[in-house]
């Protein structure tokens, strides 16, 4: 009451100084309303899916999905939580690469010495995801399904060609990262689909890789980050060159240019730089607060030649032992 | 305001069963301190970032306020008030209070939680080990250092105790 009186005619500014009431009551929430699923097999999951449409959200370890609910950012009509659906916690090697389902939590696939032997670059990038207390919640299809294009997994999942198995009550589909990653945190995933496992391509035994990026804060979020993949020859050139960067473009970026330069090279400083510059041609970064588009241009060739000489050296390393 | 339909909500918090009528958007962060009435664990950022309100989820390190409370049922969440088992104080707990690694408190609770799941990991790390497991927690008095110093004082302390006191 008191307040209104006083903020009659005076500037808008002064309002936020309206007495605040301390009300202790114990159902203070921060999300909005949502009506909650908790499914406990893939079935079910699609078929509330199927049933709500675009008005549900999957929801699986939340470090992406419930920021954006407590800021009211988001304000899904149905979350259907997959964390008691133990059936799509499998992580396995199969014919087609490293099947990762969709309950796999970032420190499960971290941990697993399947995933760093036949994707060295998913074992490579994992650390740099957040921080432990989120990585133990946090899922990688989690991660990937919610696209934000700073987002690590986006890049591992662009460089080594993952497939999308998208799973909805009409059957499944695969898609490829290309065809996934639409823009800043935009998928193909269509209503009542759901992204029930990626597939990452197994590499060579012989594969190394690395991930570097910079940022404000180590677990922070990325300003530009580049992961590479590199097979070799018995004599040191290198056979496969994968290389993707996140933060110098809406969705992640795959660096066909600078990949094409080093194939069959061993790395050379020269080959490196040019390669290295090579990958900025036709990019279009975003600005953005912490950045703008002329940083990421210049940082990244800095970071691609840093995340092929670190692959690289892992790999001398290992012939070393 | 309408309210949304109540569910009844089952809790274990540091062995304790709680039980509650709440929302399903009721936030695990909220459930400890407001239903189970648990005021160690303190909700800073409330998206995950400043790490204030870590717990254990089955003995794994979480952020309880990107957790809605119905959604963890049937797990075993540990807070700050179940880090020590007796009346005295966790390894942790007395080297922080020794090392100074604390000024306001606000931010401890979660460093505490953070740093029991570092070292039962890992139980000899080094300074630049600490270091960087302690970097996705912010405190925003000490600066860090001394927070290093009793996480390693703990760890060293930790070693020599017999493991089944080991928590």
């Amino acid at each position: 009451m008191r307040s209104s009186k006083r903020n009659g005619g005076s500037p808008a500014w002064l309002r936020v100084f309206t007495p605040y009431e301390p009300k202790f009551r114990t159902d203070i929430v921060k999300p909005p309303k949502f009506e909650y699923y908790a499914p406990e097999t893939l079935q079910e999951v699609l078929e509330v899916l199927a049933f709500y449409g675009e008005d549900a959200r999957v929801l699986a370890g939340g470090q992406s999905l419930v920021p954006l609910l407590n800021f009211r950012i988001m304000q899904p009509a149905v979350l259907v939580s997959i964390n008691h659906c133990q059936e799509l916690a499998y992580l396995q090697q199969e014919e087609s690469g490293l099947v990762c389902g969709a309950l796999v939590r970032q420190a499960q696939a971290e941990r697993s010495d399947e995933a760093r032997r036949a994707c060295p670059l998913l074992a490579a990038a994992l650390p740099w995801v957040g921080g432990r207390a989120n990585r133990n919640r946090g899922t990688v299809c989690g991660s990937l399904a919610h696209a934000d294009p700073l987002a690590e997994l986006t890049a591992v999942a662009t460089a080594l060609d993952a497939t999308f198995i998208l799973s909805s009550v009409h059957g499944r589909r695969e898609v490829q990262a290309d065809e996934f990653f639409l823009g800043d945190l935009s998928t193909c995933v269509e209503p009542g689909e759901m992204l029930e496992a990626v597939c990452f391509p197994a590499s060579g035994p012989d594969a190394s890789a690395a991930f570097v990026e910079v940022g404000n804060r180590w677990h922070g979020f990325a300003v530009v980050g580049v992961g590479a993949q590199l097979e070799f020859e018995p004599d040191g050139r290198y056979k496969s060159v994968r290389l993707a960067a996140i933060g110098v473009g809406g969705t992640p970026v795959r660096l066909q240019a600078a990949q094409d330069i080093l194939l069959g090279t061993r790395g050379e400083p020269d080959a490196l730089s040019e390669a290295a510059h090579a990958a900025s041609a036709g990019l279009e970064p975003p600005g953005g607060f912490h950045a703008d588009a002329a940083y990421r241009l210049r940082v990244l060739p800095t970071l691609i030649e840093r995340a092929v000489k670190q692959a690289d050296g892992l790999r001398n390393a290992q012939q070393g032992d | 305001m309408e309210e949304q339909e109540k569910t009844c909500i089952e809790l274990s918090v540091n062995g304790m069963l709680y039980r509650a009528q709440a929302e399903p958007r009721l936030l695990l962060a909220d459930f400890i301190r407001h239903e189970a009435g648990l005021k160690g664990t303190h909700v800073g950022c409330a998206h995950g970032v400043c790490g204030a309100c870590t717990i254990q989820i089955d003995g794994c390190s979480a952020r309880s306020c990107l957790h809605f409370a119905v959604d963890v049922q049937g797990s075993q969440i540990t807070t700050v008030e179940g880090l020590a088992e007796t009346e005295q104080l966790h390894p942790l707990q007395q080297a922080f209070k020794e090392c100074h690694a604390l000024q306001c408190g606000f931010c401890t609770p979660g460093f505490l939680m953070t740093a029991q799941e570092f070292l039962r990991e890992n139980p000899e790390p080094t300074a630049e080990q600490a270091r960087e497991a302690m970097s996705n927690n912010l405190c925003r008095c000490t600066g860090y250092v001394n927070i290093v110093k009793a996480v390693l004082l703990a760890a060293e302390r930790m070693r020599r105790m017999p493991a089944s006191e080991d928590a």
